[in-house]
């Protein structure tokens, strides 16, 4: 099967022993169309400035790291995840690896990720 | 460690669907319990979540000296899906997502996002002036600023000892 995510690493990464917050693995949804693939990933409360994204052969990874909280507050109740976002995709060969594009808008980090002109479906006409 | 792992490496072989989802977050949160790393309240979150098999944006609620501010995750969400309204001591944060136009071309590979309605309500611990709540939504974070009523502040009483 031709999957654009052919495998998928352990999602929460060990954090390092130099940073105190750990990952969760954020929610996506991945659709193909014959241009590519669509990849969106929840990540609320991370801006552009805290995001990482990292593309190694062909395993991709994103990063989330959330605005801090500003001011002295006490908190009274949580049910948010005090954590940052990360989770690791292996790309189909058929991406066009340098013609990625990224872009978050209101928590929702939208990926485009274009097949290569040899991997999109055309047709053959018979003579 | 092992016992998150040995579960996940099935999950890849399910369709992508919602129950995918909470399968993973069932897991993740069992895992999480037993190193202790979630407070009660994460836990009791997703449980509830799953019971109701409905979108739960999970709700923090802090205060500072003059405010109580109420946070939720809501990520992509348009500002005028967003409805907050305030009734005798309760807060209601409400709204929908919508679901995105179907291309009928494209192949489904994940659905882990919610879609739908969700529907909040926060008792408030003190009393609040109603006329000066302001809201933000910034980064798929609502923030809801409660101005402390006055009786609410905390008061410094002098006592002079004779």
């Amino acid at each position: 099967m031709n999957e654009v995510l052919q495998k998928e690493e352990q999602a929460v990464a060990p954090p390092p022993a130099t940073r105190e917050r750990p990952f969760v693995s954020p929610n996506v949804n991945i659709v193909e169309t014959k241009e590519g693939y669509v990849l969106e990933a929840e990540m609320p409360g991370v801006a552009r400035e805290g995001l990482e994204i990292n593309l190694e052969e062909n395993v991709l990874t994103i990063t989330g790291r959330r605005v801090p909280d500003a001011g002295v507050v006490t908190l009274l109740y949580r049910e948010s995840n005090p954590a940052d976002y990360r989770r690791v995709f292996e790309l189909s060969p058929s991406v066009e690896s340098g013609k990625i594009t990224a872009q978050i808008e209101q928590g929702i980090l939208t990926l485009n990720l274009p097949k290569a002109e040899k991997a999109k479906p055309r047709r053959i006409n018979v003579n | 460690m092992t016992l998150s792992k040995r579960l996940r490496s099935d999950f890849w072989n399910l369709p992508p669907l919602r129950r995918v989802t909470s399968l993973r977050d069932e897991v993740d949160n069992l895992f999480s319990l037993a190193v202790g790393h979630l407070a009660n309240a994460t836990a009791e979150n997703a449980r509830r979540s799953q019971l109701q098999e409905s979108w739960f944006p999970p709700v923090d609620v802090s205060e500072d000296k003059d405010n109580l501010v109420v946070k939720a995750e809501l990520p992509g969400l348009k500002k005028e899906d967003i409805e907050i309204s305030l009734h005798e001591g309760f807060l209601t944060l409400s709204g929908e997502r919508k679901e995105e136009v179907k291309n009928e071309e494209a192949g489904v590979y994940r659905s882990e996002r919610w879609t739908g309605r969700f529907h909040r309500t926060i008792s408030l611990p003190f009393a609040v002036v109603a006329d000066k709540i302001a809201a933000t939504y910034n980064e798929g974070v609502l923030q809801v600023t409660l101005p402390k009523a006055e009786e609410a502040k905390p008061k410094q009483i002098q006592i002079t000892v004779k």
